[in-house]
C-alpha cells in the first residue's frame, strides 16, 4: 500500500542506495561545519549526559501523555462539528481556527501565566501537557473530521438499512474505516507533537531543549548540544513514522 | 401484504423525486416490482416503503398499519425489514462472513455462535461456500450481491427490498442474482422490487406499481399490467425495453 514499496527492488540494491545516500549527506555535513571552522567541543557535553538523559525521558513522558490528551481533544472536537446543534459546530469550529492559527508560544505563554494562574493551577508541567495536547488536537480534529466525512453516503445508507443506531453506524462502520485513512496524518501529527514540545521550556519545564540549553550554555559550546539533540528526536520519531506505514499495511483493503 | 401509499411526497432540495405518489395493491400482493424510467422515483418510494426514508408529506401503510415517521420509530421498522442496493454496500473492512453475522449479533441480539451458523447455512445456501471469509474487495460483482442479499436475509424480515440489484452487473451476474431472487419469491418472501429487468419482473412480480416523474402512473396487477398497460407511457416503456429483448 505505501509508496515505498510501488517500485519493487532488491535487497542489495535498497542497501547499496541507502550507503550511497549516508555518505553524501555526511559529506554534506563535514562539508558545512569545515567550511565555517567550526571549533568543535565534545569534551564539556560528555559530562552533562546524564541530564541529557532526563531530559529526552522528561520530553518522551511527557510528549505520550500530551498525545493522549491531543487524541482525545481531537476526537471530541470532531464530533463537535458534525454536531446536530449549531452553537456547538460554531463552538468547536472556532475553538480549531483559533488554536491551529495563532502560534503555540502564544498559546503556552498566555495559557500559563494568565489563564492558569486565574484558575490557580501552580503546575507548569499540568498546564503544558495540556496546552500541548490541545493544540495538536485542533489539527487532529481536521484530520479526523475528513477521514470520517470521506466515508461515503451509501456506507451510512448501508448502515441504516443493517438496523443500526447513530453510535453503532460510528462503532462498527465510520470509526473502523475511518481509523485508516486518518492514520497517515495522525502519524505526522505525532511526530510533530513530540518536536513541539521543545516549546514547553518557555514555561519552565525542563525537557531536552531546556537541558540542551543549560549543557550549552555551561561549556560555552553554542551548537554541539543540538547534534545529540536532533538524533535524540529522530530516534524516537523514524520509528514512529516506520511503525505507522506498517499499520497502514495491516489496515489496507481495497475499496 | 396490502400496501398503501397516500399522497407521498420526498424533496431533495427543490427536486422532488415523489411528488405526491399513491397507490394502493391487491390485498395479497407479495412481490412487487417497482418500474418505470430512470429518474422516475423507483429508488426513494423504495427506501420510503422500507423506512430507509421518511416522507416529507402524506403516509404509507402496510396491511393497514401506517408506518410511523419519527425517527426511532422508523429505525424499529427498518430492522424487521431486508435491504439490497444497486452498489452492493457491503462493509469493505468486513470479511462476507462478518458482514452479516455483525448486524445479527448487535441489532438482533444473537449470540456469536448462532449468528455464525445463520450466516454459513445462508452463504452455502446462495453458492458462497468457500468465500466466507473473503473481504468484499476479493469477491465478483455477482458473488457481492449475493452476500448482501444473504446479509439483507439473515435475520428474517419481514420484507426484503431490492433497488436494481442488477443494474451493476454483466448478464451472467445478473442471471445469477435473479435466480436466487426468484427462489426467494418461490419460497414465499415478500419482495419489492425496483428492477428496469422487465421480463424478470413479468415472471416473478404479482403486482405492479409504474412510476414517472415521482408519480404513480399506474398500480395494477402484473397480469394486468404486462398485458394491457393503462396508460401511453406505460405501453411507450414496455415497448422501449423490449424492442431488443
Amino acid at each position: 500500500m505505501s509508496a515505498s514499496h510501488a517500485i519493487p527492488v532488491s535487497n542489495a540494491r535498497y542497501a547499496l542506495y541507502v550507503l550511497v545516500l549516508c555518505v553524501f549527506a555526511s559529506a554534506a555535513f563535514y562539508g558545512v561545519f569545515a567550511a565555517v571552522e567550526y571549533p568543535w567541543n565534545w569534551s564539556g557535553v560528555w559530562q552533562y549526559r546524564q541530564q541529557f538523559v532526563y531530559g529526552w525521558l522528561s520530553t518522551m513522558g511527557l510528549s505520550l501523555v500530551a498525545m493522549i490528551v491531543s487524541i482525545v481533544f481531537g476526537f471530541l472536537l470532531m464530533l463537535g462539528r458534525r454536531a446536530p446543534w449549531m452553537p456547538v459546530r460554531m463552538g468547536c469550529g472556532s475553538v480549531v481556527e483559533v488554536v491551529r492559527g495563532s502560534p503555540l508560544l502564544v498559546q503556552l505563554l498566555i495559557g500559563h501565566y494568565i489563564i492558569a494562574q486565574a484558575l490557580n493551577i501552580d503546575q507548569p508541567l499540568f498546564t503544558g501537557i495540556i496546552l500541548l495536547g490541545c493544540f495538536e488536537g485542533a489539527y487532529l480534529a481536521e484530520i479526523f473530521r475528513g477521514a470520517v466525512e470521506s466515508i461515503s453516503a451509501s456506507q451510512l445508507e448501508a448502515a441504516r438499512a443493517v438496523g443500526f443506531s447513530k453510535a453503532q453506524t460510528y462503532r462498527f462502520v465510520i470509526i473502523p474505516q475511518a481509523l485508516r485513512r486518518a492514520l497517515p496524518g495522525t502519524t505526522g501529527q505525532l511526530v510533530s507533537l513530540i518536536k513541539d514540545s521543545s516549546l514547553l521550556s518557555v514555561i519552565g519545564i525542563e525537557e531536552l531543549v531546556q537541558k540542551v540549553k543549560i549543557m550549552n550554555a555551561a561549556n560555552f559550546a553554542p551548537l554541539e548540544g543540538y547534534l545529540p539533540l536532533a538524533l535524540a528526536y529522530l530516534a524516537v520519531t523514524l520509528p514512529l513514522s516506520h511503525l505507522a506505514r506498517r499499520l497502514e499495511g495491516r489496515f489496507a483493503y481495497e475499496t | 401484504m396490502k400496501l398503501e401509499t397516500h399522497a407521498v411526497t420526498k424533496r431533495y432540495g427543490a427536486h422532488a423525486a415523489l411528488d405526491g405518489a399513491s397507490f394502493t395493491t391487491g390485498d395479497e400482493a407479495r412481490v412487487i416490482a417497482l418500474l418505470g424510467p430512470s429518474g422516475g422515483g423507483k429508488s426513494t418510494l423504495l427506501r420510503v416503503l422500507g423506512s430507509l426514508l421518511v416522507p416529507d408529506e402524506g403516509h404509507v401503510s402496510i396491511d393497514a398499519s401506517m408506518l410511523p415517521h419519527d425517527e426511532d420509530g422508523a429505525l424499529n421498522e427498518r430492522r424487521g425489514n431486508g435491504f439490497v442496493f444497486q452498489g452492493y454496500n457491503l462493509f469493505p473492512h468486513l470479511t462476507a462472513l462478518q458482514n452479516i453475522t455483525l448486524p445479527l449479533r448487535e441489532v438482533h441480539g444473537m449470540s456469536e455462535t448462532l449468528a455464525t451458523q445463520r450466516a454459513l447455512e445462508l452463504l452455502h445456501r446462495l453458492g458462497l461456500a468457500g468465500h466466507e471469509n473473503k473481504r468484499p474487495s476479493q469477491l465478483s460483482g455477482g458473488q457481492q450481491q449475493r452476500a448482501a442479499i444473504a446479509r439483507a436475509l439473515a435475520p428474517k424480515p419481514r420484507l426484503l427490498l431490492l433497488d436494481e440489484p442488477t443494474s451493476a452487473l454483466d448478464p451472467v451476474m445478473t442471471g445469477e442474482v435473479l435466480d436466487v431472487v426468484r427462489e426467494l419469491a418461490e419460497a414465499g418472501q415478500s419482495i419489492i422490487l425496483a428492477t428496469h429487468e422487465i421480463s424478470f419482473a413479468r415472471k416473478v412480480a404479482d403486482w405492479v406499481v409504474f412510476l414517472a416523474a415521482g408519480k404513480v402512473e399506474e398500480s395494477s396487477s402484473a397480469a394486468d399490467f404486462f398485458t394491457r398497460p393503462q396508460t401511453d407511457l406505460a405501453r411507450q416503456y414496455l415497448e422501449g425495453l423490449s424492442r431488443y429483448r
